[in-house]
């Protein structure tokens, strides 16, 4: 009885509780499951109307496409016999064997095969490339990015096309095809993209009027046409103007092409960041006697960039899910390899289509999902540097 | 600057009316292919059994092989070629720039395309033709019978025209049902959403095995349009365009002389003066077309005959298994393959 609160009172008193009342349990309606459930799905009658309309069309979509995917797919096989229906097996799902037949030309297309694990080098180079530079806290990034920039590309010319002089036997673009194509032109567009944006972006700003109109004119003049009719132009028309042996590969001018046309769009994302920083920010960094460029590189871009980070991925992710109209000018993509493939009457089945629409869906939205998430996840922790005013 | 843009403007203009007065005449073909040590082949890379990729990455098909009988002749080596996959709208375009020096691509040889486009087709290497494909159930024997039958067809082809034709030729009620894809077409005609589906034959028999139960459906004999399939060339160089025709001809007549892929070798001691003529052996018509003596030795070593073309793309070795019909050899089973002589 060493409490003080008790020991003060005089004895008798024994009206007086020694103990809280334990709490009761809320009400169920309040907190649980059930509440959480009344909460989020059911709080009022529009509220509930949402929910069972969500409910029904979940059960319409989820259980027809886990059916397809996995219950009533095939998963073995060595042709179409396998994916076909038969009175014993009436519904035939997704046919995955198809997939794995061809999955090597969907990676690789046409590349010579003793070649391949030159294509296999690249993708090992450019990942480490992709995980150093998206890596906030790797050690040496400025190298990294020399690697990146640099480096890279120039090894990936001499693996991917070859060097006869290293040994390296010299493959044709015709022969390039399947994945290792979309990497190929989604990388030269985010790589290219970004430093010509912004300094059509800066250009746009700029106060010489030559250089005004010149990026003016450029930037609205690809905005105004659609990247098809870029690709269109780059492989139909640029070898009528120039003689052939002058004529520049194919590859080369659909790269070039979808290189200037994200560039374009690039420059007006960075430019709504520009635009966007308070004018005592360009004040300041004058005041601080930084010149254009310093000032622009060390106080306004790194503000405007972080501010357009969601437009910049925004932007990258549609350059990827572009680069399928390569195709129009007969470069087989990841996906013209998988449209392709789907023709082979060796595979020919009623569900061989969907399952390589299915296969290159599921494949599209991994990219450009971790996209997504890699760029929320680099947003968040500028802004916890912004929150506590580290900037 | 302002220099390279008027050249660029000017190259632009010469360009653009070369090819609307489309004489792009390079007379020197053959010497650019050897220069270069590679043959520039334009082809679909998306039809089964004229021009496609296998899982390897191989072009496999009847165009595609014709590409490499033509390298074998030139180079002795079939894999000189440099598949050049075209879309229906950019192959002429190809061709005239010098893209690419000869067109495999399941290419209709048209009045219009043989004039005002400034294309010279070497020859015939497939005769196709649109045809019905119908269900089994039907118990249809002839076209003629589909009289008021609904009918799926792709929108804006040159098949919804010939099949509006051909239902007013012979006075029947046509009831058409059309779609923007051919795939959109066929699944329709699966559903049952139409009788019948039309579409070029040699298309047909790879359609048919998309459907569901394929062993339910036939293809009706007719053929309603002509649709002769080859290569073509530019026009103004004839070196050039008679060794893509003759290159079809060497395996038109190692069919007709039964001279294989297998046995050439032996038939190189035959007796028989036509084979020494087509062989080399006697005479030099090769090195009159600026090629050698032994071009259709090469062609037939590597590649093989007509019929061994045929039969291993389309026909029965082929998961399509479709029948010689009219390109059979007109010489032996009355069809329309006929190669004039080599002499």
């Amino acid at each position: 009885m060493a409490d003080p609160a008790t020991a003060s009172l005089p004895v008798g008193a024994a009206y007086i509780r020694r103990e809280p009342v334990p709490a009761r349990p809320p009400p169920l309606l309040v907190s649980g499951p059930l509440a959480w459930l009344r909460r989020n799905f059911f709080a009022s009658v529009p509220d509930t109307l949402l929910t069972i309309l969500g409910a029904v069309i979940l059960y319409w979509i989820i259980p027809p496409i886990v059916d397809f995917l996995l219950l009533d797919a095939t998963w073995t096989g060595a042709d179409r016999e396998a994916c076909l229906a038969t009175p014993e097996r009436p519904e035939v799902g997704a046919c995955w064997p198809f997939v794995r037949d061809r999955f090597a030309y969907f990676i690789y297309g046409s590349y010579p095969i003793p070649e391949r694990w030159r294509v296999d080098a690249f993708f090992a180079l450019l990942a480490a490339g992709i995980f150093w530079m998206l890596w906030l806290d790797a050690p040496a990034r400025g190298l990294g990015a020399v690697y990146f920039f640099i480096v890279l590309p120039i090894v990936s010319v001499f693996l991917l096309s070859g060097a006869p002089s290293l040994g390296l036997a010299k493959v044709d673009t015709a022969l390039w095809g399947g994945l290792m194509v979309t990497v190929v032109v989604a990388t030269v567009g985010i790589v290219v993209s970004l430093p010509i944006g912004i300094a059509l972006a800066l250009g746009r700003r700029s106060k010489m009027p030559l250089v005004r109109l010149l990026c003016v004119i450029f930037i609205e003049f690809v905005r105004g046409v659609p990247l098809i009719t870029v690709l269109f132009m780059a492989s139909v028309m640029l070898p009528l103007f120039v003689p052939e042996t002058y004529s520049p590969d194919k590859l080369v001018r659909a790269l070039v092409g979808v290189a200037l046309f994200s560039s374009a769009y690039m420059a007006e994302v960075v430019r709504a960041g520009l635009q966007a920083i308070p004018r005592g920010q360009y004040e300041a960094a004058t005041a601080l006697a930084l010149g254009y460029w310093r000032g622009m590189g060390l106080v306004i871009l790194p503000q405007a960039l972080r501010i357009t980070i969601p437009n910049i991925v925004n932007s990258y992710i549609a350059l990827f899910k572009d680069t399928t109209l390569v195709f129009v000018v007969g470069i087989f993509d990841f996906l013209r390899a998988i449209e392709v493939a789907r023709i082979d009457p060796k595979w020919a089945t009623p569900v061989t289509s969907t399952t390589g629409y299915a296969f290159a869906a599921i494949f599209y939205f991994v990219v450009c999902y971790a996209m997504s998430r890699y760029a929320t996840g680099v947003e968040r922790r500028l802004a916890a540097g912004a929150r506590r005013g580290v900037v | 600057m302002k220099r390279a843009v008027t050249t660029f403007v000017l190259a632009a203009m010469v360009g653009l009316g070369a090819a609307v007065g489309a004489s792009v005449a390079s007379a020197q073909t053959l010497n650019t292919v050897k220069t270069r040590g590679i043959l520039n082949c334009g082809s679909n890379g998306t039809l089964a059994g004229f021009g496609l990729p296998d899982a390897q990455g191989n072009w496999t098909g009847l165009d595609a092989d014709f590409c490499r009988a033509l390298a074998a002749a030139i180079f002795d080596d079939p894999n000189k070629v440099k598949f050049v996959p075209l879309t229906a709208k950019d192959r002429f375009t190809a061709l005239q720039s010098g893209d690419v020096d000869v067109l495999s691509r399941n290419t209709t040889w048209t009045a219009s395309r043989d004039s005002s486009l400034g294309l010279n087709f070497g020859a015939v290497t497939y005769y196709d033709g649109q045809g019905f494909m119908v269900r089994k159930a039907l118990k249809l024997n002839s076209a003629l019978e589909l009289n008021d039958a609904a009918i799926c067809v792709q929108q804006g082809t040159t098949t919804e025209l010939n099949l509006a034709d051909y239902f007013r030729a012979n006075k029947m009620k046509l009831k058409t049902v059309t779609f923007a894809s051919a795939n959109e077409a066929l699944r329709a005609y699966d559903t049952g959403r139409c009788d019948a589906y039309t579409t070029d034959a040699s298309a047909l028999y790879a359609e048919r095995m998309r459907l569901a139960k394929s062993d339910d459906h036939i293809v009706l004999p007719e053929i309603i349009s002509k649709e002769p399939l080859g290569p073509a060339v530019r026009q103004g160089d004839d070196q050039w365009f008679d060794i893509v025709r003759w290159t079809h001809y060497a395996m038109l007549t190692a069919e007709e002389l039964s001279i294989t892929k297998a046995n050439v070798d032996e038939q190189l001691k035959s007796t028989f003066p036509d084979v020494k003529r087509l062989l080399g052996t006697e005479g030099n018509y090769g090195e009159q077309f600026g090629l050698t003596k032994d071009w259709a030795y090469r062609i037939i070593k590597h590649v093989g005959n007509y019929a061994e073309v045929f039969e291993k793309n389309v026909g029965q070795g082929s998961p399509m298994k479709i029948d010689r019909g009219a390109n059979a050899l007109w010489t032996t089973k009355g069809g329309l393959q006929y190669a004039p002589p080599i002499r």
